[in-house]
């Protein structure tokens, strides 16, 4: 590994979109033959840094070097040229074409007049070959495994005499053997002197094939660092952003879980869904509330999702109350007391073009039926009574939901669920993209409602504000729930161990 | 003045405008358009003309707004009628005879039975296309393309291929009988209108259907039973479509499976867009939709008034459409009163300089 000379320079990175910084001043290197994880929360300008490099956006200040040379990717298709290849997360490959078409697509080897197929198919079984992959290159690619598939994408990006690969999540979508797979592919680029730079999620992907670390927070650099020397608590708080020094100093949580009436509202046993989450139990109280923890893609929504009905568990049962219950619809959890305010307000929250009035009644009229219509007046109060309640600030209650800013949007979804008065209520990143003060409320809010009795399950990315409202804590880590914590475990300390793997 | 303001900014402002404005264009040039007659105890005229050829078109547009409001479409509606048609014409069966001079030809079922039957059917083909696009998940377009197809075949596989004649007297009533001096087609689109609006805006179905339209999977997420509400507007649509085809076999006398609805789908959906509704889904008026459908009879019997040559009528339809359109497009009118403004003010400006 030449150490003294990066393949490639990033400095001075910024980059603003309307209003938003995403990157400010990041620095990053990439050595040849090297694996270099890319790391960071939602949010943090993973993306951002890879677009900017990859010419999808353009930068507004800073310069890349590639080789000592300095480059601006004006397109992605330009930075293939240049020297950079980039497999996305979702393979954006065409399956209805052959897997030697999909390798060439746009830069076919010609005859005179016309494609030659022979060339294009032997170099293609090369270029698979040089992975390790023999299949049929004449096949369409829907023959084959989303992780061939993915091969498939690397080796396109190969083609070009690549000098720097971006891997951005490839993992997301495969299982256990089909990640290992690529891993040696990995491994073996690698060797050859290709530099890597891998976008994931999963810790312990990146202990298990990466060489360094560089984290960003809130679109700036946190650092650079060797994997060996950095322990997993340690990376984890430094994508949150706690050090461990003030982990370790924070006191203990006036803890609200001295209720002496523990009843389980509901009980969940050995809930799977195949490819989406590992078996789980899982009993939440009333007057609790509960937090799932873990990174992004731990199968944190995976489980409200299964809980609400909404995808359909393989194996398991539920039971609400003491009694079983079969949940296979929204609206059968809703009849039996549930709630869910889902984690993508615009696509599976709000109804854009009605009223704030009708967004707010909807669940309640669904629960109701159809023929039991909640009559004008009544849609009126309640609307008036949750704008209020919820301090929404709007001209009137028939103001459509769209004009709405991200965060009286989320709280017209909070009204509605709070207006079918239900049990159990299940908040997904209830806060996201909110102002600190409507935060803070909201936060109040929960903690009010489970204190009232209601049973609450909380998801949020920040451990910060789980803290605050958890007195329970489920932690997720690869699609598995890993652990419970309660009582003086719920600490910041031991969330992130827990998360990190640990102990 | 408030009350006016509101209706020139709802969605039935510029539907009503537009027939507003093709019954002046008749006013004008059409001899007797507005001229009603009594004869018989029965009202004639163009107006009542319109009325009754628009019956089919209008139930048919009552459906498909339901099924564009909730981001669907119908495109099997034409082959639908001719089936509804055909079955009740088979049913009746039949041969001309004369007694005394009259026609007093029987039917070899009762009337009421025929007419359910047919409904029957009807809505069974709507459930064909509500279980293809609501369970299978199979494109709306594409999905009642397969009945737009095979349903033509139907139809003309149970009339044989030909042309039969319903010679049974009162089932000719339906398309063609007078009920206190109108048109008995015109109670049956009243009651089917009344029906579908006590449904959507007395109960909260109409609610639901525009949350599906917008938002579909915050609307299951919401509780709403998306699939079973899909899957019975199009059995809705189907009846709708059902009906259509009786009024329309009942008036011409015979079931005709190639040209029964023929392209009927296609004024349907004219109809809704004209009647102010977004072919996206979501909100929706029936009430613009049958001013669209009446539009549409309109400038088609007003084409025939006025004599215009029928190999050009198409095309003359197609133009006042891509006018009204326009007319319709809040853009266009932005851009044209935008110039229009420039225009006067470039006058006026002109003018303040020679001055």
């Amino acid at each position: 590994m030449n150490k003294t000379n990066p393949i490639l320079k990033m400095r001075n990175i910024t980059k603003t979109f309307p209003g938003v910084k995403a990157l400010s001043g990041v620095n990053f290197q990439l050595y040849a033959g090297e694996i270099h994880a890319l790391m960071g929360e939602n949010g943090a300008g993973k993306s951002t840094l890879i677009k900017v490099l990859t010419g999808v956006e353009k930068l507004n200040s800073g310069e890349i070097f590639l080789e000592d040379q300095a480059i601006l990717a004006r397109t992605p298709s330009h930075a293939q040229e240049l020297g950079i290849s980039t497999v996305y997360q979702e393979v954006n490959l065409c399956t209805n074409l052959s897997v030697a078409e999909n390798i060439f697509i746009g830069r076919e080897p010609m005859k005179p007049g016309r494609i030659d197929w022979n060339t294009m198919e032997k170099r293609a079984e090369e270029l698979l070959g040089r992975l390790n992959i023999r299949i049929d290159v004449t096949k369409t690619l829907d023959n084959y495994s989303v992780a061939i598939q993915q091969m498939v994408a690397i080796a396109r990006a190969l083609d070009v005499s690549a000098k720097v690969l971006i891997l951005d999540e490839p993992t997301a979508s495969l299982d256990a053997s089909e990640v290992e797979k690529l891993f040696t592919v990995m491994r073996q680029l690698k060797q050859e002197g290709l530099g890597i730079i891998f976008v994931t999620h999963f810790l312990e992907q990146v202990y298990e094939v990466c060489d360094r670390i560089t984290v960003l927070r809130n679109g700036a650099l946190v650092g650079e660092y060797i994997t060996a020397d950095l322990p997993r608590v340690q990376l984890v708080a430094k994508m949150i952003g706690k050090d461990l020094a003030e982990l370790s100093s924070c006191s203990k949580l006036d803890a609200a879980d001295d209720a002496g009436s523990k009843e389980v509202y509901i009980a969940a046993h050995n809930m799977q869904k195949q490819g989406t989450i590992y078996p789980f139990d899982l009993d939440i109280n009333k007057g609790e509330v509960l937090g799932l923890a873990g990174l992004l893609g731990s199968g944190r929504t995976e489980v409200a999702r299964i809980i609400f009905g909404i995808d359909k568990p393989d194996d398991g049962e539920m039971l609400i109350q003491g009694q079983k219950k079969k949940v296979a619809e929204p609206i059968e959890a809703m009849k039996a007391g549930m709630a869910f305010c889902p984690e993508n307000r615009k696509s599976e929250g709000i109804i854009a073009n009605l009223t704030i009035r009708e967004n707010i009644i909807l669940a309640l009229q669904a629960k109701m039926g159809w023929s039991k219509y909640i009559s004008r007046k009544k849609q009126q109060e309640f609307a008036e009574k949750y704008i209020k309640i919820l301090s929404i600030s709007t001209p009137s209650s028939e103001q459509l939901v769209k004009n709405l800013s991200g965060g009286n949007q989320q709280k017209v979804i909070l009204g509605r669920w709070l207006l079918t008065n239900p049990e159990l209520l299940i908040l997904d990143e209830p806060t996201r993209g909110i102002d600190v003060g409507t935060k803070a409320e909201i936060q109040k809010l929960i903690l009010e409602l489970a204190s009232d009795g209601m049973a609450v399950m909380f998801i949020s990315s920040e451990l910060d504000e789980m803290l605050r409202c958890c007195s329970r804590m489920a932690v997720m880590r690869d699609k598995k729930k890993i652990a419970e914590l309660a009582g003086n475990e719920v600490q910041e300390s031991i969330v992130m161990q827990t998360i990190a793997g640990v102990h | 003045m408030k009350k006016l303001k509101s209706f020139v900014g709802s969605r039935e402002f510029w539907p009503i405008l537009s027939l507003l404005l093709v019954l002046l264009f008749n006013f004008i040039f059409t001899k007797n358009f507005f001229v009603l007659e009594i004869k018989d105890g029965h009202l004639y005229g163009s107006l009542i003309d319109i009325l009754n050829r628009a019956a089919p078109l209008m139930l048919i547009s009552i459906g498909m707004t339901m099924v564009i409001a909730i981001k669907g479409i119908d495109i099997s509606v034409g082959s639908v009628m001719a089936i509804s048609g055909a079955v009740a014409a088979t049913l009746i069966g039949g041969s001309l005879e004369m007694v005394n001079g009259a026609n007093a030809s029987g039917t070899a079922m009762p009337l009421p039975l025929v007419i359910l039957i047919a409904l029957g059917v009807s809505a069974i083909l709507g459930m064909w296309n509500g279980i293809l696009v609501s369970r299978i998940e199979i494109q709306p377009v594409v999905a009642t393309l397969i009945l737009l197809t095979a349903g033509r075949g139907i139809a003309q596989l149970l009339t044989q291929g030909q042309i039969i004649t319903i010679y049974y007297t009162p089932y000719q009533y339906i398309g063609a009988g007078y009920l206190l001096g109108l048109p008995f087609s015109v109670y049956i689109v009243a009651a089917v209108f009344a029906l579908t609006m006590y449904l959507t805006r007395k109960t909260a179905l109409g609610l639901f259907i525009e949350s599906i339209g917008i938002n579909q999977v915050a609307s299951r997420f919401s509780g709403i039973k998306v699939k079973s509400i899909s899957f019975w507007i199009y059995a809705f649509c189907g009846v709708c479509a059902g009906l259509a085809g009786l009024i329309y076999s009942s008036n011409v006398k015979c079931a005709d499976g190639n040209n029964a609805g023929l392209f009927i789908e296609m004024d349907a959906i004219l109809a809704v867009a004209l009647g102010g509704n977004s072919l996206d889904g979501g909100r929706f008026s029936l009430i613009g939709s049958l001013i669209g459908a009446l539009f549409l009879q309109s400038i088609t019997t007003t084409i025939y008034a006025i004599g215009v040559p029928p190999e050009i009528t198409y095309v003359v339809k197609a133009v006042v459409v891509i006018v009204i359109c326009l007319i319709q497009s809040e853009e266009f009118r932005k851009a044209a009163l935008g110039k229009f403004a420039r225009n006067r003010r470039e006058l006026s400006e002109k003018a303040a300089v020679k001055s």
